[in-house]
């Protein structure tokens, strides 16, 4: 019987002890044999009723999760909402593979797909469409609110949630995200008090334009590592509203935070809610101060390693959209795409070239305009995980180009900005 | 002989020999190469940390400042002590990571794992403790290099 640090009330205590069954008592076992780890003080209420899961994939390897998952489903456990979740691993359709990558994938890699995602349906996913890292898009609408309180894992996801709309979670693993929404608790510690959201670095933007949002997230991300950073002058560049070209750079910015180092809050002056409330009321006294301007960002994007086996190598595949791209990025990269293609003299993208977006954003998209236009350029749109792509050993051979540092950072691909990327595409470099 | 006192969060005695990481474990890296091939035991294949990079981890203790990498961590360790190839001890010298964190719950509470886990023993425990050395592991949290 584990003696819980923290402060229960006397119906948390019933379901620790097994007045749910034992299953719930494992449940709520882990939740709070992990809060005490943090010295939270005490549980408090899941406030946004739609959870997201970092888990999105079946690897065969992870024979624990399956039978957790066996248990929960078997006691008829449910989440108290429901819950949106990270893309999944494959898409043979709209992706490039050889039929050894197929293989492998299938046969190797995620065995346990379908009877994971039959798992996913019994504890109550969103629906078919849940699958995306972005989940906060208006599209998939899994959006909360200021000061809501939440039990997410996906890095990206949080920083998002927690920076851009205000709201309240830790970055969880795997596993303590579906934990958290099944009890609807979380432990109370670290984001989700007003002391651990204070800023302890002060970034100060001196560029000359608008920073590329990948290199800028990365640059920060790998001075502050896990502490908050609250960064002024970007305002000059991004404006004070947050509008959809606003959102759309601080999510690949604030995933970039999250993967170079492991940020889980940023504030952003006179954009982001509580730096627009509190301003630098959210400095903490001794805070240290980062400069950035055009010659930093470039000694970050040059110190990035070329991981290609050949590193003169010219991209055999390029991926967009880590995190998924929003509807107004698809918009952008299709206008942008057409212009590379024009400038290069060319009707057709020079490299195999993947969008990736959340499904019901590809549903919009799809029924735009704009969907017929990024077709005919050659560029595929697809709703993957690109990072699972690169699970595949194959895979790690292969020159892939991405505009994602996320991506970069946790597979062989080479991260190249924007302008590059565009370059490539069109045939130019 | 040297001593250090550590904060429990699972608790055990043993005795056994040290692996010394130290940079961040990444998890997912260090394990899935074991964990892929049903190894009987976990040899290091995270090629980008030379410390403990082709070193039979099984059973150590493994000595680290905190994990690093993808969210799938906790479940990688769940995963290693359900198969009984993890280490036996994770002995961290900085505040335990969230990852980390889940995957030692995770694996006491959902696989019965006997597996010890301690945390903040300090810079110098790191610093002092090398990979061979034998390791004296105590219920309390004292960590002896014998």
């Amino acid at each position: 019987m584990y003696t819980p640090k923290m402060e229960l009330t006397e119906e948390q205590r019933g379901i620790l002890d097994g007045s749910q069954g034992p299953v719930m008592a494992s449940v709520m076992q882990t939740i709070v044999m992990f809060g005490d780890m943090f010295d939270a003080k005490r549980l408090v209420k899941v406030t946004h009723s739609r959870g997201h899961l970092v888990t999105s994939f079946g690897l065969g390897l992870l024979k624990p999760l399956y039978s957790t998952m066996d248990k929960l489903v078997q006691a008829g456990i449910k989440v108290k909402g429901d819950f949106t979740i990270d893309p999944r691993p494959v898409d043979f359709e709209n992706v490039p593979y050889s039929l050894l990558d197929k293989l492998i994938n299938s046969k190797i890699l995620y065995t346990a797909q379908k009877h994971y995602e039959e798992q996913l349906k019994a504890v109550g996913i969103k629906d078919a469409n849940a699958f995306t890292c972005a989940c906060y898009l208006d599209e998939v609408g899994n959006i909360p609110g200021p000061g809501d309180i939440l039990s997410w894992a996906e890095s990206s996801a949080v920083v998002y949630a927690n920076s851009v709309l205000g709201a309240r979670c830790n970055r969880n693993s795997g596993m303590l995200d579906l934990f958290g929404s099944i009890l609807g608790l979380a432990p109370e510690f670290g984001f989700l008090t007003d002391e651990g959201r204070k800023a302890t670095w002060k970034v100060i933007i001196k560029t000359s334009s608008l920073p590329e949002a990948q290199v800028l997230g990365s640059a920060i991300g790998m001075k502050v590592i896990e502490d908050v950073p609250y960064v002024v002058g970007l305002d000059k560049w991004l404006g004070n509203k947050l509008d959809d070209r606003a959102k759309g750079y601080l999510k690949d910015f604030g995933a970039a935070t999250a993967s170079n180092g492991a940020v889980g809050l940023y504030h952003i002056e006179g954009l982001t809610p509580e730096a627009v409330l509190q301003g630098q009321d959210l400095l903490k006294p001794g805070f240290k101060e980062y400069v950035i301007d055009d010659k930093e960002l470039e000694r970050v994007y040059r110190s990035y390693p070329v991981m290609w086996p050949d590193k003169d190598a010219k991209p055999c595949l390029c991926f967009i959209g880590c995190p998924h791209l929003s509807y107004a990025q698809l918009l952008s990269w299709t206008d942008r795409i057409e212009d590379a293609l024009k400038k290069g003299g060319r009707s057709k993208v020079a490299i195999k070239t993947v969008l990736t977006t959340a499904p019901d954003v590809a549903d919009r998209f799809k029924k735009s305009e704009a969907y017929s236009r990024l077709m005919a350029t050659g560029a595929r749109l697809a709703c993957i995980c690109p990072l699972m792509y690169t699970s595949n050993p194959l895979t790690k051979k292969r020159p892939i180009a991405t505009s994602s540092n996320k991506l970069r950072t946790y597979s062989m691909a080479r991260y190249y900005k924007d302008e590059e990327l565009l370059a490539m595409i069109g045939g130019q470099a | 002989m040297k001593t250090f006192k550590g904060r429990v969060l699972a608790a055990g005695s043993i005795t056994a020999e040290a692996v010394v990481s130290h940079q961040g474990v990444n998890s997912l890296a260090t394990f899935q190469g074991s964990v892929l091939k049903g190894s009987k035991t976990v040899i290091a294949s995270d090629q980008n940390n030379p410390d403990i990079f082709q070193k039979d981890i099984t059973g150590k203790a493994l000595c680290l400042p905190v994990t690093i990498g993808s969210t799938t961590g906790g479940l990688v360790i769940q995963t290693v002590c359900s198969m009984k190839i993890n280490p036996s001890a994770f002995l961290f010298s900085e505040h335990i990571d969230s990852l980390a964190a889940s995957g030692i719950v995770l694996a006491r509470v959902w696989e019965n794992s006997p597996v010890i886990a301690i945390d903040q023993l300090g810079k110098e425990f790191l610093e002092t403790v090398k990979t061979g050395d034998q390791l004296k592991i105590d219920e309390d949290g004292t960590v002896t290099i014998l």
